[in-house]
């Protein structure tokens, strides 16, 4: 077979690159929706250690602090 | 801790990708048979060995898993595996498109690499089903763990198989290197290095994630423990 | 103490086959559904008699398919009724399973095979089978080694799945495909209308090989399958 002109070529190698490229956003965009699933329970988890007593409560504020 | 490097891996493989691209777009000449089409091969068969590499590697991480019982390498294992069925499916639908645009159809019989691809891919499909399925963790990681084996051993008898049974029809540009350009050479080289660090940072980061949820429920049962045993003792 | 392997294979096998005969639960199940398969194809391809190519890709797609009931109830006797337990309390070398199982199987197929490749040759084979024979004997012989060992190892990881039916033909036919290419080609100059001679070296020594190199691996992981 003859080599395809560019503009019919183009549009073969945009869409191989495309595919992959979207392959990890699929995958991207599965972990985010784990990460979030992670972070909801860790923050149940926050609200139950702390309820009991609220000391802790500073600590922890002071130590989100010095994180960001 | 899984996620130590994670961010150094993160950011050469962003660096490697982009200079990949550049390449490949602005560097690499067109070749003379295919033209611009050509330029697929430089993401379907970077992504073809690796995620045939990451096969193999899923079996290797399963021997050790059963010599050592140390359940960490059937996780290794299940990630490696895991991720190279997900680069499986770029290469087969790359591989695809490359057939539709260089050959005229969406799939080509008399290309061994990309039907023996199929034929591992299929194989491998099974891996999570089959580890699934089974309930006890002990017995779900030593099943999976002799999968693994059989089915990496199994990868390069298949090549060994299917090239034997289709003649050398096409020219090949796939899988062999030896006899490109150097321009190419290089393009394909670098191509190949961000995709193995694309696949070690995804391995990283799927490692990472699994972890967390693992120290999360870890954290969980031991938290709801303490409150059954609280209220238990009329706290 | 531990008891002479050849002697617990033999034990093993004698059982097998004695659950087998008084049973009837493979063997003519593989053979009717071989023959009923060779029916479908003569409606389904609209012909009355097949040769060459076609006709070893008819053989072997049947053979392997009816091959797949055997696999599938290979273990399941034993997974349900304690077979398992029994074996693993008995002092003995857990791969005489792998090989026992295996040469029930082998055995299974190779009686099977006596009822559903001469069918093959009254229902649907255009030249005679007599002359294909000798060759086709041998590609029968060194494919069911094959699908033995593979079909013996695959039926033991899926039988301790949920859905143990459905993941052993689906794990076994990847495995088997280098053996579909092997006996294929080999069988199909046999299966010519114009006889071709016997069958291409090349295709039984990658069949031999493929046994071999199986027999290994599933010598090496069986074990690990039986812990417990």
């Amino acid at each position: 077979m003859p080599a395809l002109p560019l503009h019919e070529a183009g549009k073969y190698v945009a869409a191989a690159y495309i595919v992959v490229f979207a392959l990890v956003l699929i995958y991207v965009t599965i972990m985010a929706i784990r990460l979030s699933r992670i972070e909801r329970q860790l923050s149940d988890l926050l609200e139950q250690s702390v309820e009991p007593s609220p000391e802790p409560l500073e600590d922890l504020g002071a130590q989100e602090s010095t994180l960001v | 801790m899984y996620g130590k490097h994670l961010r150094a891996l993160s950011i050469c493989t962003a660096v490697t990708f982009a200079v990949a691209l550049g390449l490949v777009f602005f560097y690499a000449p067109i070749e003379a048979d295919q033209g611009f089409v050509q330029k697929i091969f430089y993401v379907h068969v970077p992504l073809a060995i690796v995620s045939l590499c990451g096969f193999v590697l899923g079996g290797v991480l399963a021997i050790v898993h059963l010599r050592t019982r140390d359940s960490r390498w059937d996780l290794r294992a299940y990630v490696a595996i895991h991720m190279s069925l997900i680069l499986g499916v770029g290469v087969l639908l790359t591989g695809s498109i490359w057939a539709k645009a260089s050959w005229g159809h969406w799939w080509v019989w008399d290309e061994p690499t990309l039907v023996s691809f199929l034929i591992v891919f299929l194989l491998y499909a099974t891996y999570q089903p089959l580890r699934f399925s089974i309930e006890d963790p002990e017995r779900q990681a030593r099943y999976a763990s002799v999968f693994a084996i059989t089915a990496g051993a199994f990868v390069p008898l298949n090549f060994a198989a299917v090239r034997m049974s289709t003649g050398y029809v096409h020219p090949r540009v796939l899988g062999d290197t030896s006899n490109l350009p150097g321009p190419m050479a290089l393009t394909f080289v670098v191509a190949l290095g961000a995709v193995a660090l694309l696949y070690a940072t995804l391995c990283t980061y799927e490692m990472t994630a699994k972890h967390t949820r693992f120290q999360l429920r870890a954290l969980r049962r031991a938290r709801s423990g303490e409150l059954s045993r609280a209220g238990r003792f009329g706290f | 103490m531990p008891v002479g392997t050849a002697k617990v294979v033999g034990a093993l096998l004698r059982k097998e086959l004695l659950l087998e005969l008084r049973t009837l639960e493979s063997i003519p199940g593989m053979s009717l559904f071989a023959i009923s398969t060779f029916v479908v194809f003569h409606f389904a391809l609209n012909q009355t008699s097949v040769s060459g190519q076609e006709a070893a890709g008819i053989l072997w797609v049947t053979l392997l398919f009816a091959a797949m009931l055997g696999v599938n109830r290979l273990f399941v006797a034993d997974a349900e009724q304690g077979g398992f337990d029994g074996f693993l309390l008995a002092p003995v070398d857990r791969s005489a399973l792998l090989l026992a199982k295996a040469l029930a199987l082998l055995g299974y197929l190779l009686v099977f095979e006596l009822f559903a490749v001469p069918a093959f040759g009254l229902l649907l084979l255009g030249p005679s089978l007599a002359q294909a024979l000798p060759g086709l004997l041998a590609v029968l012989a060194l494919a069911d080694v094959g699908v033995a060992l593979i079909g013996t190892l695959v039926a033991a990881l899926a039988v301790q799945t949920r859905a143990r039916d459905l993941l052993g033909p689906l794990l076994a036919l990847p495995l088997l495909i280098p053996i579909v290419i092997g006996a294929a080609r080999a069988s199909s100059p046999l299966l010519a209308l114009t006889a071709a001679g016997g069958p291409s070296a090349r295709w039984l020594v990658l069949l031999a090989l493929y046994d071999l190199v199986f027999g290994l691996i599933a010598y090496a992981v069986f074990d690990f399958l039986l812990e417990d």
